[in-house]
Parts: structure tokens; sequence; C-alpha cells
């Protein structure tokens, strides 16, 4: 589980995030989501320590870890698996050598059993023979998956997704979708997915935390946001025609 | 670079040096910068270096117009001229032109795609990992190149003027032979050492904290190359007055 504590951010005095609390469970698909500007990836940043929050705590299962030592940081940053936006694959190498990559720096184990869990992350993104290809070589979709199966390969305990659906088709934003909740339900990670993807939020919105000008609005379940009366949140979730039209029919 | 900059640098520089996570695989990737650096570079460097000594010494007897100096004058000038200062500088501003810039962009793009974001979460040391493969290489290979291009220039300057006639073979080698002090080779090889570092290192710094897209990663490289240039001659002079 990972819980956050009343979290401050600014960037050159202009306050970003204002006071965010939150808890996300293990074994369920937590979303964060809210318009551009909100400050959800810079709430996800502030969790994982790319950025330092001004103030408040990010618990990792009880252990703290925005006042954490760099040896510190680094053991809990191997429990960590991390889906970016634009995937971050190594360019200059293979899929292969991408998903082997945290396998050769953290772990002794021989060529084979590295390469036998290659083989079982890329089956189970879909992606089964695909070893040889280089990050160009794929299509986004590709690369996402290839991403997830980076992430995984170390069996992370904590499971981020920062827009897993940005420049996808809907088809494949759904495959995406569908990974991350079977990942999550497998493996029983704490996932935590930022996106403003209306099909994400409604197909696999297990626990949703809604941010507005970076204040956290709103907090439920994909069956609940249909529901509410807030207006900043039905602005958001209902923006489209054809969403309005779906919660009239509703 | 501003103070403020410059302290980054220094704090940068303090997690390069940090314990690397895996020695196998920070050797597996100091070799690749090695092959990239010394091997990649030295075609440019001969060419350049054999260039530089043939003209230095047509400029030198262009010069000595005076019957009273012996012709043996040039390749003495040639060989000091090449050993202190133009083998190490210009090489270094060459190599901080083809090096440094792809360093930058290198670092740089990885910054803007996310790439080094991808290496801190896995928990690996990114400055470590990304740039001591590339200081070791510029520390160890740029001397290298530097012995190479003395010798290159030297003999660039004996063909010169054996071409051109403006000293006999004969000559030139008494020159190059005559009052030789071994110690310029030492000067030039703390030179090159300097040099080695700030290509690798400024380069390094300036794409290591790019912001932005495509535009910025490329001013970066712009101004890795420009503050790079400016240090070596900074250094250059520095160093030679602490040595000679």
């Amino acid at each position: 589980m990972i819980e956050i504590k009343d979290i401050h951010k600014s960037f050159s005095g202009n306050e970003v995030l204002k006071g965010i609390s939150g808890k996300f469970e293990e074994g369920v698909t937590n979303l964060i989501i809210g318009g551009s500007g909100s400050g959800k990836t810079t709430l996800l940043k502030c969790m994982v320590g790319l950025h330092q929050p001004d103030s408040g705590s990010v618990l990792y299962d009880g252990r703290d870890f925005t006042p954490m030592t760099y040896e510190q940081r680094i053991e809990v940053r191997k429990e960590i698996g991390m889906l970016f936006q634009g995937s971050a694959l190594f360019d200059s190498m293979t899929v292969e050598e991408n998903i082997m990559f945290p396998l050769n720096m953290f772990t002794d184990q021989s060529r084979k059993e590295k390469l036998e869990r290659v083989d079982f992350c890329l089956e189970r993104v879909n992606l089964a023979g695909k070893n040889k290809l280089f990050p160009a070589e794929l299509s986004g979709g590709m690369k996402k998956r290839v991403g997830i199966a980076r992430a995984i390969s170390m069996n992370p305990k904590y499971l981020f997704c920062d827009e897993p659906n940005s420049g996808l088709d809907p088809k494949t934003s759904i495959v995406i979708d569908e990974l991350i909740k079977e990942i999550t339900e497998e493996y029983k990670t704490t996932t935590i997915v930022v996106t403003h993807d209306m099909n994400s939020v409604m197909g696999i919105g297990d626990y949703i935390l809604f941010l507005h000008e970076g204040k956290k609005f709103w907090e439920g379940s994909n069956k609940e946001i249909a529901h509410t009366d807030i207006q900043e949140l039905n602005d958001f979730v209902f923006a489209s025609r054809f969403m309005k039209a779906a919660k009239d029919k509703f | 670079m501003n103070f403020t900059n410059f302290g980054r640098y220094i704090l940068l520089l303090k997690s390069v040096f940090r314990k690397p996570e895996k020695m196998k695989i920070y050797l597996k990737e100091i070799a690749k910068q090695m092959d990239y650096v010394g091997v990649g570079s030295l075609g440019l460097i001969a060419i350049i270096s054999t260039f530089i000594g043939a003209v230095m010494t047509l400029q030198i007897a262009f010069q000595l117009v005076s019957d009273f100096i012996p012709k043996t004058i040039i390749g003495s000038v040639n060989r000091d001229s090449s050993i202190l200062e133009l083998s190490p500088t210009i090489s270094a501003i060459v190599l901080a032109g083809k090096i440094g810039s792809a360093i930058s962009s290198e670092i740089g793009s990885m910054r803007v795609t996310e790439q080094i974001d991808a290496l801190e979460i896995m928990g690996i040391n990114a400055p470590g990992y990304l740039i001591l493969p590339k200081i070791i290489s510029g520390i160890t290979m740029v001397p290298m190149l530097v012995i190479i291009s003395m010798f290159l220039s030297i003999t660039g300057g004996y063909i010169g003027g054996s071409v051109s006639g403006a000293v006999t073979p004969a000559e030139y080698m008494q020159g190059i032979t005559t009052d030789f002090n071994p110690y310029t080779i030492t000067v030039a090889l703390v030179k090159a050492f300097v040099f080695g570092f700030i290509i690798t290192s400024v380069p390094a710094y300036e794409g290591f904290y790019v912001r932005g897209g495509a535009l910025e990663v490329s001013q970066a490289s712009t101004r890795a190359v420009v503050i790079s240039c400016i240090s070596i001659l900074a250094c250059d002079y520095i160093v030679t007055q602490l040595l000679l």
C-alpha cells in the first residue's frame, strides 16, 4: 500500500500541489485523474522521488520515502516499476536488452535465467519473439507493452504508469488498460495510473483520485463517478458530447 | 558557466564518482566509450595533425629569412610547437566539437525522452552510469590521441618540408633530434589529461540538465562546445604557467 499525506509542491513560487492526501491499496488499479496542469504528473513524480515535495510524506507500506537517504531510496526503488508516457525505452538497446537491463544491474542470475525471464515478460505482454527488435522498429502500442515488460521484469511491488494511453488508438488503449489491470490483480501490485483517458476511468478505475488546480476534489470508484454532483468533476468527466449522452441515458 | 552552474557541475561530479552498482556493466560501457572516443576519432586527428605539421614547416621556413639561422631550426621549432601546443590544444578543440556535441546531445535526448528518469526509478545512479565511462574514456584516450597527433604532426612537417623543398630531409631530421627536452612530453600529456576531462564532463553536464525538447538539446550541444573550447584554452594557459 502507498499512502500520501499532505503533499505540497511549488515551482518558482507557483504552488502546483496544495496538500494532497490519499491511500492506494494493493491489488487494485488506482487512478489519478485531472485536467492538464492539475498536478497529476507532478504528484506522481513526488511519489517516486523524481521531485522532492516541499512538505508532506509518501509512505511505501509504512516506510516514509521523503526523508530517506540516497542508499535507502535505492532499496525502495528496486521494488518500483514504472511505465513512462513516452515509454522511455533505451534507444541503443534491443527489446531484450531493455528488459534485461535491471536484471543485469541488480541480480546475479545466469544469462539463461535472465533470458527466460525476458521471454516470460514478453509473453505476458503478448510480444513473444520480438526480442531482437530496436525501439525505433516498434509501434507506439508495442513500445508501451515493452515498457510494461521492463517494469515487471523485477517483480515490482509498486507499479506506476504515467499516461499509458497517450498517443494510442482506442483499441490499443483498451489492450494496455486490460494488461495493467491483469498484472495488478495477478501479482497483487500497488498500481497507480495517471491518466485523463475516460475509457480508462470507466474501464479499470477501482479507486479514482480527482485533482483540480492542485487540490484533491474527489475520490471514489468508477461506479460512483457518474453519480457525483461536483461541478468540476462532472465538467471533466462529461466534457465530450458522447460521455454527456451516455450519462443522460444511464 | 556562472557560479550556480559551477556548483551544480561539482555536485554532478560528486554523483558521477559514486560507487558503481555493478562494475562489470560499467567496464563494458567504458570499453564502448573508449572505442568511440579513441578509435572513432583517430582518422580525424591523423588528417588534422599531418596537415598542421606540414603547414607549420612551410610557415616557419617562410619566416626564416636570415642566412645566419640554420635550417635545422625548422625541425626544432616544429617539434616543440607540435608537442607543447598544437597537438594537445588543437586536438582537444577538434575533439570538443566532435565528441562534446555528441555527448551533450546523447545525454540531452535521454533526458527529454525520460530515459534518465527511467534509470533513476530503477535505482541506478544515472550520472555514474552515463557519465563516468565517458570521463574515463576521455582521460585515457585523449592522451593517446595526442601522442599519435605529435608523431603525425612531426611526420607531416617532414613530408611538407621535403615535398616543397623548404627544408631538406636531413636538415629536418637533424632539427627534430637536436636539444630535445623529454619534459615537454610530460607537459603535453598533463594538458591532454585535463582536456580529456573537460571534453567529456562539461558536455555531459550540459546534456544532463537539459529541460524542454529538441531545440533545447541542440542549444545545450552548442553551449557545451563553446564552454569546452573556452575552458580548454583557459586550462591550457594555467597548465603551461604551472609546469613551464
